[in-house]
């Protein structure tokens, strides 16, 4: 049965991730990502991640699917039917192969010994997020902040009118 | 039951076509979520190890959870640099009318 889902939510992911790299048209790559995005989540919650199955599908799901739109709409050019792809992509996707290869390969013959998938409590998932994690927490708060208001001076028309 | 293996070849998958996206793509926009589905990938694999692999013996309690907790902070770091980057973009838009990669070779020796 979890299989079955599996292999569904495998081709979901794949195939709109295909959609992103393959489609000519911005706006069905951003909704093929959000396709390939939410499939994601359904595979958390076949690892029984169900916190992280709901954070993907808040921040990913909501969150950076609207972000990428709005940089969509707001550099709307008319050359976006011509941007494609460039001359290297076959060099591209002969990269790409082999490093499904290698990746493919290391993880075959180095598969452990599977169990069954197991869940840790949400409780105990928090407090091991604020014990043992709290510095990193903290600086990820940080960063977060610093992104923000570097995104808000960069972004922003200038005074001086340049 | 689906074994580790698994996930990890549909993590891999998912890396490489992020990456073939990377690296042939020309608009900037794409570029970026061609990243955002790499980052998928990564956090695929760590959700799947950490829920196989993330205590010591069958029937123990639950004793590591690190690889849901990368995951939370991959997940932030994403939210960080796609926020910086669509201000990048915006400039970049701004400054030269176009968001073609190919085009902005500014610092092209």
């Amino acid at each position: 049965m979890s299989l079955i889902l599996f292999i569904v939510l495998a081709v979901l992911t794949l195939g709109g991730g295909l959609g992103v790299v393959a489609t000519r048209n911005v706006v069905h790559a951003s909704l093929a990502l959000l396709l390939s995005l939410l499939a994601v989540a359904g595979i958390y919650l076949i690892l029984f991640a169900e916190f992280l199955a709901i954070v993907q599908v808040l921040i990913y799901g909501g969150a950076i699917t609207i972000v990428l739109l709005f940089a969509i709409m707001l550099t709307r050019t008319a050359e976006y039917p011509r941007i494609t792809d460039n001359r290297q992509w076959p060099l591209a996707a002969a990269a790409a192969v082999a490093t499904l290869t290698v990746l493919a390969g290391s993880f075959w013959t180095n598969a452990s010994v599977s169990t069954k998938p197991h869940s840790p409590a949400l409780t105990d998932l928090a407090n091991s997020l604020f014990t043992r994690w709290a510095i990193p927490f903290e600086v990820a708060s940080l960063v977060l902040l610093v992104a923000l208001i570097g995104a808000i001076i960069i972004a922003r028309e200038s005074e001086e009118g340049n | 039951m689906v074994d580790l293996v698994y996930f990890q070849f549909l993590s891999a998958a998912l890396f490489v076509i992020g990456m073939y996206g990377v690296l042939a793509r020309r608009s900037a926009v794409l570029i970026l979520m061609s990243i955002e589905l790499m980052l998928n990938a990564v956090n695929i694999n760590l959700i799947a190890a950490a829920s196989h692999l993330g205590y010591r013996s069958a029937g123990e309690a639950f004793s590591n959870f690190d690889g849901q907790i990368i995951a939370i902070f991959v997940i932030t770091v994403a939210a960080a640099e796609l926020g910086l980057a669509l201000a990048i973009i915006l400039r970049i838009y701004r400054n030269r009318g176009t968001v073609n990669v190919d085009e902005v070779d500014l610092m092209k020796w």
